[in-house]
């Protein structure tokens, strides 16, 4: 389960206060909102890459707010993907587990399972610089999945792709939510992303005093 | 494209026809750019004509041209490795992160390019001579023991710690007026260089693949060997060039700070400098002719790593 309780974040003058909302651990949350509202800023607080300047930040009711990015346990995919474009494929799944000094055979298998579960494995010895969107895509969600994550932050992961690439990537991620267990967090601007895979649709509006808001929206179908 | 599909065209003329116009602005263009790229070609013609492959082979066999060759490779690539050193880690830092005084370190990374080169070698010299007083009041030299330094007995200033000294006394490195001065004074000018090429190097790194680095359980110094100094090995190699070009062609912090002693101090930019004092016309321009080869070179070198880049 993720848990904000009050969470306020700066990005340069920009300001979000008084986050709050939960999410159930396993569900598949959408959140939505304007361009510019803040959703990456928010996003980027609950992974640890920017300071709360106040409120808390729980995962699996365990307080992370001062924890460093590494610690939290969180699979992180921005929306440029930000692949690594000097390692291949290959690399980019064993990144995490080569941190965590993880053992060749321990790594080799864990590669193989998201190597088949992306369907990927074709890709393995290929750098990235050659790679279609799609196809991108899943080696970013490979290399965030690869830790075993408790929940996987998505930052528009499916709008850069073309109508075709992007079903089936829906009906990847949804398969990756319910096999793996994983919660998510998918930001989106796409009402069908919503409907077709939230189970519940969050969205940052902003109220009449001008004061940014999560507004749980329930069931997103 | 009119409704009924036909195009329409302009029925007056501005009396003057597109071609022409084109012809004056290239003519324009061409004339104004010419005249920089025909100065340098004269430059190199007019030190080409003056030589002889003859007189040229026989002052490149100078004894003291051949230890100056050899001084300035060593020193070259000795600044050009510290510079790139220094520079990796201060370009990453000011292209990444805003902290206070930013600004300040920033401007005072470029003050060495600005700095008029003979000033920057005195600077030095009276870095490596003047007597720093705090380090009495704070009992880091013994007033009765302590040297005062060249400068300090000329001018009869109060003794204190002289870096200098210290060097000589305490590390065995004397510097002033030996070969490491040659090195320092091209260090200091080449290492600006470079920091503003591993900066731009940096500016151009995705920094948002090092916070993902970050998530996945690296450090920040993790980050920053694993992801992004991978990414930036064709501008630490362009950095280490520049500076080793830009030390190539150093000279007055040289002759101020190291001096210009043969076989001691004699790199080949000072190698020009004294045979024109003695009269040697012609070995000045064997060497100055080496020295634009080499500057081919490394322009050669920068050229086909900047197409790598920009591929």
């Amino acid at each position: 389960m993720i848990e904000l309780a009050d969470v306020s974040v700066r990005s340069g003058e920009y300001l979000l206060e008084g986050m709050s909302f939960q999410v159930q651990a396993g569900a598949y949350a959408v959140l939505m909102g304007r361009t510019g509202i803040g959703k990456t800023t928010l996003l980027e607080a609950i992974c640890g890459l920017r300071r709360v300047l106040r409120g808390r930040v729980l995962l699996g009711g365990v307080n992370v707010t001062g924890w460093s990015p590494g610690d939290r346990r969180i699979g992180y995919m921005p929306q440029d993907l930000a692949l690594f474009p000097t390692m291949t494929v290959r690399q980019h799944l064993e990144f995490a587990q080569r941190l965590q000094r993880a053992s060749q055979s321990v790594m080799a298998a864990r590669v193989g399972e998201l190597a088949e579960l992306l369907e990927i494995g074709h890709l393995l010895s290929r750098g990235v610089r050659g790679l279609s969107g799609g196809e991108a895509q899943r080696v970013a969600l490979g290399r965030a999945l690869a830790a075993r994550p408790a929940l996987l932050l998505l930052d528009e992961p499916i709008s850069a792709l073309d109508a075709e690439t992007r079903s089936s990537a829906r009906r990847m991620l949804k398969t990756l939510n319910r096999q793996t267990g994983v919660t998510v967090l998918h930001v989106t601007h796409d009402q069908e992303d919503a409907e077709l895979l939230g189970d519940v649709c969050l969205r940052l509006e902003r109220t009449g005093t001008g004061r940014v808001q999560v507004i749980c929206a329930g069931a997103a179908t | 494209m009119s409704a009924s599909g036909k195009q329409q065209y302009p029925m007056v003329s501005n009396g003057r026809r597109g071609p022409l116009r084109d012809a004056v602005f290239f003519l324009v263009l061409g004339g104004l750019s010419s005249c920089f790229v025909l100065l340098i070609v004269l430059l190199l013609a007019a030190d080409l004509s003056f030589t002889s492959p003859t007189a040229f082979a026989a002052a490149l066999r100078k004894p003291e041209i051949q230890a100056a060759f050899r001084l300035t490779m060593l020193t070259c690539t000795l600044a050009a490795v510290l510079s790139v050193w220094v520079a990796t880690p201060l370009g990453y830092l000011l292209s990444r992160f805003r902290f206070p005084g930013s600004r300040i370190v920033d401007v005072i990374v470029d003050i060495p390019i600005v700095l008029p080169p003979l000033v920057l070698g005195l600077s030095l010299l009276i870095l490596f001579h003047q007597p720093f007083p705090l380090t009495r009041w704070l009992g880091l030299a013994d007033t009765e023991a302590a040297g005062v330094g060249a400068v300090g007995a000329a001018t009869g200033r109060p003794a204190g710690w002289i870096l200098e000294d210290w060097l000589e006394e305490s590390a065995g490195i004397p510097v002033t007026y030996r070969w490491p001065a040659v090195v320092l004074a091209q260090f200091a000018v080449s290492c600006a260089f470079a920091v503003r090429t591993m900066r731009v190097t940096f500016d151009q790194i995705n920094p948002r693949a090092e916070d993902v680095a970050r998530t996945l359980g690296c450090t920040r110094g993790q980050a920053f060997l694993q992801v992004a100094l991978p990414q930036a090995w064709r501008g630490i190699l362009t950095a280490g060039t520049i500076s080793w070009a830009r030390a190539l062609g150093e000279f007055g912090p040289i002759l101020v700070f190291a001096g210009a002693t043969r076989f001691r101090t004699e790199v080949l930019s000072t190698s020009v400098f004294l045979e024109l004092s003695v009269g040697q016309l012609d070995a000045a321009v064997a060497v100055s002719l080496m020295m634009v080869l080499m500057a081919v070179a490394v322009l050669l070198f920068l050229r086909w790593l900047g197409a790598g880049m920009s591929t």
